[in-house]
């Protein structure tokens, strides 16, 4: 039957695609489901922008993407299919290295830095915090780069779960140790 | 001409030097993300749309107010009254789709159900005033009203805007907002009456 609100809805659905065709959606959101639950991804049309696990706030992280990239965003499943499949891949062990892009534009200084390095650590391998810093540039610069770290907008695909303690202590991990290790473990890092 | 230079009330002047928020260095407006604005008002619009354009052309009028609103979005100054925004920019596609139409006639078969048998929870007082009126040779003659009539009829009866709210999405004074709304219901009063008597 139809009703105002359930065609407003589809109307709004619509909305989406036809923004995207001209141009005006600048951050597109979807979720993907992950062993940790549901997980939110952001796009630009640089690449994916965020990655929130399930107990972030969504609301919170959507004013943020406001502020910081537009306030242009609209649910838009179809356009984040891309890091979806990648990430459900990863999560079967079907994929060691993500292609889609990350879009890095609303970070700066030694923190992008700092995550850019860390992009590169590849699957099944780990460093530590204080040669991530001294990749960025800065030798001494631990603390900051943990600091740098542990805001990672984009966690598993910039895989900060690779950087672990001088010494091999784990460290943090700002969406809990546990999924550090759960990820570690997925990559023959820690025995299962 | 394009949507920024006719929305007057939020939209700063685009001298081109300013640049974005960011460049200029000052701590953004706090704007809801799209989606809140979205949410927030979907029902509203297309009710109203369904009222002003009838229910086959209310989709494509919402898709267009919307995109005009999304184009505008980025430069909007402040969150202040967002809802009388987005009505002022629906009443004006409202316009233009009803003018362009140019009185051809279209079928309104289901609008009764639509917008009476469905209205949300927060407007049973609303949809159970328009219940006892409304029907579809009502709906007919609402549908020949000159746009501005039948837009302004449709503010003030369907969405119960007051007159000042009225006239401000129409662009027009508070008294021609009421003059039209007025004539509006003489002319349904007269096409009613008529009928009654045949």
């Amino acid at each position: 039957m139809k009703d105002i609100e359930n065609a407003s809805q589809r109307a709004a659905t619509r909305l989406a695609e036809a923004a995207a065709r001209e141009g005006l959606l600048d951050v597109a959101y979807g979720f993907a489901d992950s062993p940790f639950g549901r997980l939110m991804v952001a796009v630009t049309p640089r690449g994916l922008v965020r990655l929130d696990y399930p107990d972030r706030d969504v609301d919170l992280s959507l004013r943020e993407l406001a502020a910081e990239v537009s306030p242009r965003i609209l649910e838009a499943p179809s356009a984040t299919d891309d890091i979806r499949r990648e990430l459900e891949e990863y999560f079967v062990g079907k994929r060691k290295r993500f292609t889609v892009r990350v879009d890095m534009s609303p970070l700066h200084g030694f923190r992008r830095k700092v995550l850019e390095q860390t992009a590169r650590i590849p699957f099944g391998s780990v460093t530590t915090y204080s040669e991530v810093a001294a990749a960025a540039g800065s030798p001494r610069g631990m603390r900051a780069a943990g600091n740098a770290l542990g805001s990672n907008p984009v966690p598993i695909v910039v895989p900060c779960h690779r950087v672990l303690r001088s010494g091999g202590a784990l460290g943090g991990y700002t969406g809990g140790l546990d999924r550090k290790v759960t990820l570690l473990t997925l990559e023959g890092v820690l025995e299962g | 001409m394009g949507e920024e230079a006719r929305l007057p009330p939020h939209l700063p002047a685009r001298d081109g030097r300013r640049g974005t928020r960011a460049e200029r260095g000052q701590r953004p407006a706090s704007i809801p993300p799209f989606q809140s604005f979205l949410d927030e008002h979907r029902t509203l619009v297309y009710r109203f749309l369904v009222g002003a354009v009838g229910p086959n052309e209310a989709d494509d009028c919402f898709q267009e107010t919307f995109l005009a609103a999304m184009r505008a979005y980025p430069n909007l100054r402040h969150a202040d009254n967002l809802r009388g925004w987005i009505l002022a920019i629906a009443t004006r596609k409202a316009i233009d789709a009803a003018r362009a139409r140019n009185k051809r006639a279209e079928p309104v078969a289901d609008v009764t159900e639509l917008l009476v048998g469905q209205a949300g929870p927060a407007s049973d007082a609303e949809s159970e005033a328009l219940g006892g009126w409304i029907d579809e040779p009502l709906w007919n003659d609402i549908l020949e009203l000159p746009p501005m009539q039948r837009v302004a009829l449709v503010h003030r009866v369907l969405l119960d805007r007051p007159y000042a709210e009225l006239a401000a999405a129409m662009g027009s004074s508070v008294d021609s907002a009421r003059a039209n709304v007025y004539q509006a219901l003489k002319k349904l009063r007269e096409a009613w009456t008529n009928r009654e008597r045949h």
